[in-house]
């Protein structure tokens, strides 16, 4: 399982092994992470899983699709370059070692 | 004492979530019937029944998350309310006390007055339903609503020979457009559904349906979706005002102060719909659940959030912001040979509700517009170099 490592906006750090397949969101709430909120469960309906994925990580995640794109627009901490919903961003093996930066806010 | 929610569905964990993010301090009661730790309902008729997720990724939060947010979880069936003594008993012959006490009762599936039939709405149900896909070969599906397409798009994915039973004209006929129904009615067609209109059911035997005139159909699985009754008994006997649900304020508070109602249980005066309105959705659930947390904690405001909907039925994402009832025009955005269109529904010239299918960006537009109350005209809306999102504002 990958480990992936979730850095909250104050710099508390949890590293957490992921199983392949799960999201980076259920990886955080399943081992309750705070930071992200997932409200609406991981549908892409929300916005309340954003994060900031650490630079060097962004070239081996999916491309946005276009819900993720329309929600991320209207997530409650800025949108950045790096800013994706962690709901959409399934692991796989090449996620070992992903770390992620959750906003200072999800709502 | 402290806070005890009646219901563990996704209103009555959200209660309790969002009761601790406000800083609330009590103690918190979660009392649910069902033997697992609140979980989601909507993958249950999609991605679950496909065998994509499982139950622990339904489940909202690990049974750590309430250990740590000192939530306690009761499994049991809630049976009275005694309000004098502010005390909610329950059929294991305990009794909890409450200062507050908020009802997330959920609502339970109609029923069919036939027997070899399947409903879909609890865990079980769909791990039943799973486990019997595999092995049917002719499936009916009784109901043309979300839950009916939903689980006739698993299945039919799956790869069964599938047939849809709706007595309305039309599918999703009480929320969408004839435009939207005639839409999926053709992708399910071309997926090689039987989609049966304006159907009569007879009855339902052990291995066939029953229509209209001696119309038999083989079914091997028959489930209906043909809507669900809110659970408002516990209310009502406790002496509440009980309509198409319970009835609350703009604070979702019942008559009684220290009791309040949200989600599929309980009707609300809704502006979006100028009326008292009972809505049943995981946007409605929420969004309340986190507006009582915060009359709980001290700071009430009137409950006002743009109602949203959605459902996938294959690959095609339906999207819903605002409420179309009484709607007079309709204009679309956006070509359906394309598969990517929205249909923008107007009521006395007012922009009351979008449908968006596959194309999130106009859905996120309009729960801006709807919420804020813009003006749009029909003209600008079925314009696509009309800057949508820019007018909205997002």
């Amino acid at each position: 399982m990958p480990k992936i490592t979730y850095i909250s906006d104050n710099g508390v750090s949890r590293t957490i092994d992921v199983p392949l397949g799960d999201s980076v969101m259920e990886g955080a709430v399943q081992n309750n992470v705070d930071g992200i909120v997932a409200e609406c469960g991981g549908n892409c309906q929300c916005a309340t899983c954003h994060v900031y994925v650490e630079e060097k990580f962004l070239p081996i995640l999916k491309p946005i699709a276009e819900d993720e794109d329309a929600m991320l627009e209207t997530a409650a901490s800025p949108r950045k370059s790096n800013s994706r919903l962690s709901c959409q961003l399934p692991v796989t093996a090449a996620f070992e070692g992903l770390v992620v930066h959750t906003p200072p806010t999800q709502q | 004492m402290g806070v005890v929610i009646i219901g563990g569905g996704q209103g009555g964990f959200q209660v309790a979530a969002s009761l601790r993010t406000e800083g609330y301090e009590e103690s918190i009661t979660l009392i649910g019937d069902e033997p697992h730790v609140p979980y989601q309902r909507p993958p249950l008729s999609k991605g679950f029944l496909l065998g994509k997720q499982e139950q622990r990724h339904a489940e909202l939060r690990p049974a750590a998350f309430y250990e740590a947010q000192r939530i306690t979880l009761v499994t049991a069936r809630a049976t009275t309310i005694d309000r004098e003594a502010r005390r909610v008993a329950l059929d294991s012959g305990e009794h909890i006390e409450y200062n507050t006490l908020v009802l997330a009762t959920g609502a339970r599936n109609r029923l069919l007055p036939h027997g070899n039939v399947l409903y879909l709405r609890t865990l079980a149900e769909a791990t039943d339903i799973r486990q019997r896909l595999a092995a049917a070969q002719d499936v009916i599906v009784i109901g043309g609503g979300f839950i009916g397409l939903e689980v006739a798009a698993a299945a039919r994915t799956l790869g069964k020979q599938v047939t849809v039973i709706e007595g309305l004209r039309r599918l999703m006929a009480r929320v969408v457009a004839p435009i939207v129904s005639e839409y999926f009615r053709s992708q399910h067609e071309a997926k090689g559904v039987d989609i049966l209109l304006n159907a009569t059911l007879q009855g339902i035997s052990e291995k066939e349906v029953l229509l209209g005139e001696r119309i038999r159909r083989p079914a091997d699985l028959v489930i209906a979706g043909i809507g669900v009754v809110p659970n408002v008994e516990l209310a009502h006997e406790a002496g509440l005002p009980v309509g198409n649900g319970i009835t609350v304020n703009e604070y979702l508070q019942t008559p009684d102060e220290r009791i309040y109602a949200i989600g599929d249980c309980a009707e609300s005066p809704n502006s979006y719909a100028g009326v008292l309105c009972r809505l049943e959705s995981v946007q409605n659930a929420v969004d309340q659940a986190a507006c009582v947390a915060k009359a709980i904690v001290g700071h009430p405001a009137p409950y006002g959030a743009v109602p949203w909907f959605w459902t996938d039925q294959y690959d095609i994402h339906l999207q819903m912001a605002g409420l179309p009832a009484g709607f007079d025009q309709v204009v679309t955005r956006g070509d359906p040979q394309t598969r990517k269109f929205s249909v923008f529904y107007f009521r006395g010239g007012r922009l009351c509700a979008v449908d968006s299918i596959n194309r999130p960006a106009d859905h996120m537009a309009a729960r801006k517009l709807i919420g804020t109350r813009a003006t749009v005209s029909p003209d600008q809306a079925k314009d696509e170099s009309f800057d949508l999102k820019g007018w909205s504002g997002l």
